[in-house]
């Protein structure tokens, strides 16, 4: 008995034995290295030398832009990712013909899965002089600059980020009740208020999912500033490139992760709180 | 509403048809399409440097995606049998590793490892007869195991699903009739999971090869093809790049709806 109690056991760490390294060595420990650096010193050269300071934390305010930028453009972007997204779920999960429903779902998440990078260097093309501002130049409006403005960069984040939006938002709308919506409908509510009460409620909790992992991606963004902001929105995650890889104060940069990463989970936590208010938390495939 | 839901779908679609297009552009500029061409292809597949990168990106691609399938679909097979507590722990980790931003992904695995090989390196160098100790440095092993811990987390979530919806009848049918547990794991629970591992292969597999930001920071002296796509970017939009931002959409449009196929798929056929 005892024999095949140890058997069992050992097979099932042999199983998680890869996973459990993989997690401790590339995701725990350079958590850990990171924390310790966020406390120590610059070195002379660049790098790190061991030291025991608040001092980096105290200097968070240097890269107060990056984080401002971040901090209203993430939300904002996450609001504008919303208001496109919850029609188009509204229409797929409910007014869509049943057959081509799985149809324009693919036609939704195929864009997620392609690389952000192709995708926003296309709007770099549409956006840049020769693109939309040579068509307006035509129509006679001259000079007028689309790329590099926080508002190319918070269209490149409509555009990124809305399959994302989208997914949760159909799902938690594809599960809905529709007898619920008759039984509004026959008890007199109007259409909007059986949409407000039923529909647009229930859905909430989607909502919450979409926007909290939208906002969460976007807190760490760095390619659609980069390109559509070009290089006058900065984000955290253009600082933490900036530092890791050009000026090598790995310390500083090791203190704004570290806060980025306490910034998520505070915004993850809410998020949960939320939704679980908003009725039974439920999880939602990403793909 | 339907006017609305289709100008979304064209938001979606035409800049990356307009890229497809430019692609095919016989002329040199960006702006005016002088008629269709594959010239760009031409110059892009004879560009060595953006080859080379192809290559990197090709073999990293696959084999973090190969690794994340084998130790994912082990960890979802191992997550089965643990206590619930033991469980939320995993999941609470595999969860950071899909949520934690890329960015701080990439600088703590660079900030970790070089810490690691400023400590190993000399040891292995005492440890050497000759002259020429190896060294480990940054390079195709940290871009590979920096895409699978993402990877890995992904296959674990999507082969867990799939088991968690498996006819447990099956597997108990299958005991009561003297299979042995190898036998049942092979012709019951193999076949019916196949799918999940398959579309997590190829979503691991298209992750890694468009990821920028990951690789941007734990690649050394490696160039993948997104690397090389970016900084070429920064120098100037080139019709070449059109081509080869074609190539990468076709290829990875075409992987996920082979994952998607997968995870459609009810009933294995055998």
């Amino acid at each position: 008995m005892r024999g095949s109690l140890f058997r069992k056991n050992f097979l099932t760490a042999l199983l998680l034995a890869p996973a459990t390294l993989w997690l401790v060595v590339f995701l725990v420990l350079p958590f850990v290295a990171i924390a310790i650096f966020s406390v120590g010193e610059r070195a002379p050269e660049g790098g790190y030398q061991a030291a025991l300071t608040l001092a980096q934390y105290a200097n968070l305010p240097a890269r107060a832009t990056a984080f401002w930028n971040t901090m209203v453009l993430a939300p904002v972007g996450a609001l504008a990712c919303l208001i496109v997204a919850y029609p188009v779920a509204y229409y797929l999960a409910l007014r869509a013909p049943q057959r081509w429903r799985l149809i324009l779902l693919a036609l939704i998440v195929i864009p997620f899965w392609t690389s952000l990078l192709m995708r926003t260097y296309a709007w770099m093309y549409i956006l840049g002089g020769r693109g939309i501002p040579a068509l307006l130049a035509y129509v006679g409006i001259e000079d007028l600059r689309l790329i590099n403005t926080p508002g190319a960069v918070l269209l490149g984040i409509v555009y990124g980020y809305l399959p994302l939006m989208i997914l949760p938002i159909y799902v938690s709308l594809e599960r809905l009740d529709r007898r619920l919506l008759e039984a509004s409908a026959d008890l007199g509510a109007t259409p909007l208020s059986t949409f407000l009460g039923v529909t647009l409620r229930l859905s909430l909790p989607g909502v919450m999912t979409g926007f909290s992992l939208v906002m969460i991606l976007l807190l760490g963004e760095y390619l659609i500033p980069t390109l559509l902001g070009g290089g006058k929105v900065f984000f955290i995650g253009n600082a933490l490139v900036d530092l890791f890889l050009q000026s090598r104060n790995w310390p500083f940069g090791s203190a704004i992760a570290i806060t980025l990463v306490a910034v998520s989970v505070v915004v993850l936590i809410v998020a949960n709180r939320i939704s679980t208010r908003l009725s039974g938390a439920r999880r939602v495939d990403l793909i | 509403m339907r006017a609305f839901v289709v100008a979304v779908f064209a938001f979606l679609y035409l800049p990356i048809a307009l890229v497809v297009l430019f692609s095919f552009n016989a002329g040199q500029h960006a702006s005016e399409f002088t008629g269709f061409s594959a010239q760009w292809y031409g110059k892009a597949l004879s560009n060595p440097f953006l080859v080379e990168a192809l290559k990197n990106s090709l073999f990293i691609a696959t084999t973090s995606a190969l690794l994340a399938a084998v130790c994912g679909t082990a960890a979802a097979l191992g997550l089965q049998r643990v206590g619930a507590r033991m469980r939320a722990l995993f999941d609470a980790l595999l969860g950071a590793a899909i949520v934690v931003p890329g960015v701080v992904i990439g600088i703590s695995t660079l900030v970790a490892l070089v810490q690691l090989f400023a400590v190993v390196n000399p040891f292995l160098a005492s440890l050497w007869p000759t002259d020429q100790p190896p060294r480990l440095a940054l390079g195709y092993g940290s871009i590979i195991a920096a895409h699978g811990l993402f990877s890995m987390a992904l296959v674990t979530m999507i082969v867990g699903t799939r088991l968690g919806s498996l006819d447990r009848n099956l597997v108990e049918a299958s005991s009561d009739l003297y299979a042995t547990p190898l036998t049942t794991f092979r012709s019951i629970v193999l076949p019916q999971i196949m799918p999940a591992m398959i579309a997590g292969f190829l979503l691991a597999f298209t992750f890694s090869f468009d990821d920028f930001i990951i690789a941007f920071f734990v690649a050394g002296a490696q160039t993948t093809l997104p690397i090389y796509v970016f900084a070429s970017i920064r120098r100037g939009v080139t019709p070449e790049i059109n081509a080869v931002a074609t190539i990468v959409l076709a290829a990875s449009v075409l992987l996920v709806l082979l994952a998607q196929s997968q995870l459609g798929r009810r009933k294995p056929s055998r």
